[in-house]
C-alpha cells in the first residue's frame, strides 16, 4: 500500500477536455471516492493513474515514484472495471489466479492457490470456484471482479463504478462488504461513482468532480455541511437541495453579496399557521417519511417531513430558514 | 424465455410455419446434394455404366474408378497377362480384366498433396497475418485506417483472370511459377483481405476492457493478446480459416495458369484424367470424391464456428 499523488494532471480527447488540472493525494490506507456525473472525468482520472491513458500534462506519482512512461503492468495498481470485468473464457478460479500467474509476478502454484482461496472466501465466492465466469449472477461476477483485484497487494486499488450495474439490494450489500474488506486489509482505494449514497457511506474522503475539475475534497461530513460552491452542494442530499433567491424566506442572516440560498430539509422550519407564507402543494408518501412539495409564491421547494406531521394538501404553513447555505452571484459559498 | 414455444407466442413461428420451413430446407438440401450423390455414385461405376443412357441408379459397384485414378496402365496381350503370376491386389485384378497391367502410380496423389500443402499453408498464413492486422486496425489509431481497409478489400474486387497475365509474367521473372511457395503466397495475398475484414469484425466485438484488465494484471500487450484476445477470438478465427481454406482448396483459374508440373494442385489435374477412348468418368468422379473429403472433415469439425461466421456475429455467444 502506498500514497498516490496527482499533480496538475490534464487530459483531452480531441475537443473534449476530460480532466483539467486535477491535483489529488490519496494517502496510504485512505478510501477516497470521486463523485461526479457522467462525463465529469472520473473514469479518465482512474485510467490516467493506471497508465491506460497518457496525460497531456501533469504528473502521477505512486509511492513517491513518478510513473510517467511506465506500462500499466509495472505500476503496481489493481483496477476493477464497471463491466466486462471477468475473462469469459476462464473459470472463477482462473480469473482470480490470472494476476498472480502473470509474467510480472509468477508466484509458485501453492502460493497462488492459497491466495485465491483466501480471497474467494473474503468475497464469498469460494463455493463457485470451478464455475465458468459467464455462469454467475451479476452480484457474483462483481464479487469475483473485486476479488481479482484483492488477490494482489498493489499500491492502490482503483475501482470504476464497480456496483453500478447491480440492483439496489445487491449494491447495498456489496457496499458494506467492500467497506468491511477495506477495513480488514487497510488498503489504499480510489473509488469512482455517481451514487452519493456510496460516496457518503464508504469514503474517508470525497472528491467532487465537475467538468474535469476537482471542485472540492474533504470528509463526507465536510462536503455535505460545508460545500465550497453551489455545484458541490447540489451533488449531495436527498431530496435535492432547494435553491431559492435571497429574501424569499425569513430567518437566517445572509452575508453581504448573497444571491442564492441553499436550503436542505434541516435548514427549513415548518410551523402550521392559518396565514403562513407558504402552501403545501403536494405530498408524496414514501412510508417512513413524506416528501412535502411546498409553494412559496412562484417558487417550489421539496423537503422531508415525518409521516405524523399533520398537514394536508392546500394547508398554509409558516416556513422559516435555519442556518442555510449562502452563495454569491458566481455560485461560491459565503460564510 | 423458456415458454417461447407456446402457441400464443408472438415472436415464435407457429408449428405449421416451422414445418413448411423445414420442408423447404430439406428440399433445398436434396437439390444441392444431388450432384454430390451423382459424383459419389459415378466413382463406383464401371466406365460403361457411367455413360449409359438412361443413367443407371442400380449398378454393380466396382473400385475400377479408384484404381484408374491412382495408377497408370498399359495395354497388353491376353497371352502376356496369362503368363503373369496371381494378381497382387484388387486393382491388379480389375486392371487385368481389362487386358491391361499397372505401369505405375498416377500423378493424383502428388497433386492432392500439393493441394493440401498450398491450401493449408496459405490458410495458416492468411489467418495469422489477418489476425494481427485486424487486431491492429481494431485497437490502435492507424492513420488512414479506412482507406487502408478499403485498399485491402479492393484486392478482392478483380476476378483472378483479370490479373492472371501480369502475375504470370511476374512469377516467371521471380522464378515462382509452378512452385508451391508461389501458390501459397498468391492465395495468402488473396485471402488476407477476407481474413482482415472478417477478423476485424470479430475482434471489434471483444471489449478492450479485457486486455486493459490483463495489462494492469501484469501482462504486456502481446501477452494480453495471446492470453485474453486469442481465446475469445477462436470462433472468428475458425470461421475465417474455413472460408480461406475453401477458397484456396477450390481455386482453379490461377492454378491452371500458374502451375503445370510439380506444383500443380488437384483442381486442374482432375479434368485431365483421360482413360482409353475418352474421359474416364469413374476415375474423375473418384478424384473429385477424395478431393471433397478434407473440406468435409474440416467443415464438420468447425461447423458451429462456421455458422457463426456466416451470420457475421449476429448470433450472440
Amino acid at each position: 500500500m502506498a500514497e498516490v499523488t496527482l499533480a496538475g494532471i490534464s487530459k483531452a480527447f480531441g475537443e473534449t477536455q476530460a480532466v483539467s488540472n486535477v491535483s489529488l493525494t490519496v494517502r496510504d490506507g485512505d478510501f477516497v471516492v470521486l463523485l461526479g456525473p457522467t462525463g465529469s472525468g472520473k473514469t479518465t482520472t482512474l485510467r490516467l493513474i493506471a497508465g491506460l491513458e497518457k496525460p497531456d500534462s501533469g504528473r502521477v506519482a505512486i509511492a513517491g515514484r513518478d510513473v510517467a512512461g511506465e506500462a500499466p503492468a509495472s505500476r503496481d495498481v489493481a483496477f476493477v472495471f464497471q463491466q466486462y470485468s471477468l475473462y469469459p473464457h476462464l473459470t472463477v478460479y482462473e480469473n482470480l489466479a490470472f494476476p498472480l500467474r502473470s509474467p510480472a509476478r509468477r508466484l509458485p502454484a501453492g502460493e497462488i492457490d492459497a491466495r485465491v482461496r483466501e480471497v474467494a472466501k473474503m468475497v464469498r465466492i469460494d463455493h463457485k470456484l470451478e464455475n465458468r465466469s459467464t455462469r454467475l449472477s451479476g452480484g457474483e461476477m462483481q464479487r469475483v471482479a473485486i476479488g481479482r483485484a484483492l488477490v494482489r497487494k498493489p499500491a492502490i486499488y482503483l475501482m470504476d463504478e464497480p456496483l453500478s450495474s447491480l440492483d439496489a439490494k445487491l449494491r447495498a450489500e456489496l457496499r458494506l462488504e467492500l467497506k468491511r474488506i477495506q477495513n480488514e486489509i487497510g488498503s489504499t482505494l480510489l473509488y469512482v461513482t455517481h451514487d452519493q449514497v456510496e460516496a457518503m457511506t464508504m469514503a474517508d474522503r470525497i472528491g467532487i468532480l465537475a467538468e474535469g475539475r476537482l471542485a472540492q475534497i474533504g470528509t463526507p461530513r465536510e462536503i455535505y455541511s460545508n460545500p465550497a460552491n453551489l455545484h458541490v452542494a447540489a451533488r449531495l442530499g436527498q431530496p435535492h437541495i432547494n435553491l431559492i433567491p435571497e429574501g424569499l424566506l425569513p430567518g437566517g442572516s445572509a452575508p453581504r453579496g448573497t444571491k442564492t440560498i441553499g436550503a436542505r430539509t434541516e435548514h427549513l422550519e415548518i410551523v402550521r399557521s392559518g396565514q403562513g407564507n407558504a402552501e403545501i402543494d403536494w405530498i408524496e408518501h414514501l412510508g417512513d417519511q413524506n416528501h412535502l412539495h411546498i409553494k412559496v409564491g412562484q417558487h417550489k421547494l421539496v423537503t422531508l417531513a415525518d409521516p405524523y406531521l399533520a398537514v394536508g394538501r392546500g394547508d398554509r404553513i409558516d416556513l422559516k430558514l435555519r442556518n442555510p447555505l449562502y452563495f454569491d452571484a458566481g455560485g461560491q459559498r459565503l460564510t | 424465455m423458456s415458454n417461447a414455444t407456446s402457441a400464443h407466442s408472438v415472436v415464435e413461428p407457429s408449428a405449421t410455419t416451422k414445418r413448411i420451413a423445414g420442408i423447404i430446407v430439406v428440399l433445398y438440401a436434396i437439390v444441392t446434394m444431388v450432384p454430390l450423390a451423382w459424383i459419389f455414385m459415378t466413382s463406383f461405376k464401371s466406365p460403361p455404366d457411367s455413360i449409359s443412357y438412361p443413367p443407371k441408379l442400380v449398378f454393380t459397384p466396382t473400385l475400377e474408378g479408384y484404381c484408374n485414378l491412382f495408377t497408370t496402365r498399359t495395354r497388353q496381350t491376353p497371352e502376356y497377362i496369362q503368363s503373369l503370376g496371381p494378381p497382387q491386389s484388387t486393382c491388379d485384378e480389375i486392371t487385368r480384366s481389362r487386358n491391361m497391367v499397372i505401369a505405375g502410380p498416377s500423378n493424383y496423389w502428388p497433386r492432392f498433396t500439393n493441394s493440401m500443402v498450398i491450401a493449408f499453408g496459405s490458410t495458416f498464413l492468411a489467418v495469422f497475418l489477418g489476425t494481427l492486422a485486424a487486431y491492429g486496425f481494431s485497437r490502435f489509431r492507424v492513420p488512414l485506417a479506412d482507406d487502408l481497409l478499403f485498399f485491402i478489400l479492393s484486392t478482392r474486387m478483380m476476378p483472378p483472370i483479370a490479373v492472371a497475365i501480369p502475375i504470370y509474367l511476374m512469377y516467371r521473372e521471380l522464378g515462382l511459377s509452378d512452385t508451391a511457395l508461389g501458390m501459397i503466397l498468391l492465395y495468402t495475398a488473396v485471402n488476407v483481405s477476407l481474413a482482415v475484414w472478417l477478423l476485424k469484425g470479430f475482434i471489434d466485438e471483444i471489449p478492450r476492457e479485457y486486455e486493459e484488465a490483463a495489462m494492469i494484471d501484469g501482462y504486456t500487450r502481446l501477452q494480453a493478446f495471446r492470453k485474453v484476445v486469442l481465446p475469445q477470438a477462436t470462433t472468428g478465427i475458425a470461421a475465417t480459416a474455413i472460408f480461406c481454406l475453401i477458397f484456396a482448396w477450390n481455386e482453379y483459374a490461377f492454378a491452371v495458369l500458374l502451375t503445370s508440373g510439380s506444383a500443380q494442385t488437384a483442381p486442374p489435374f482432375i479434368p485431365t484424367i483421360i482413360g482409353e477412348g475418352g474421359m474416364d468418368w469413374p476415375a474423375v468422379a473418384a478424384g473429385t470424391t477424395i478431393f471433397l473429403v478434407p473440406i468435409l472433415v474440416f467443415t464438420i469439425l468447425l461447423r458451429k464456428q462456421l455458422l457463426r461466421g456466416i451470420t457475421f456475429g449476429a448470433v450472440r455467444k
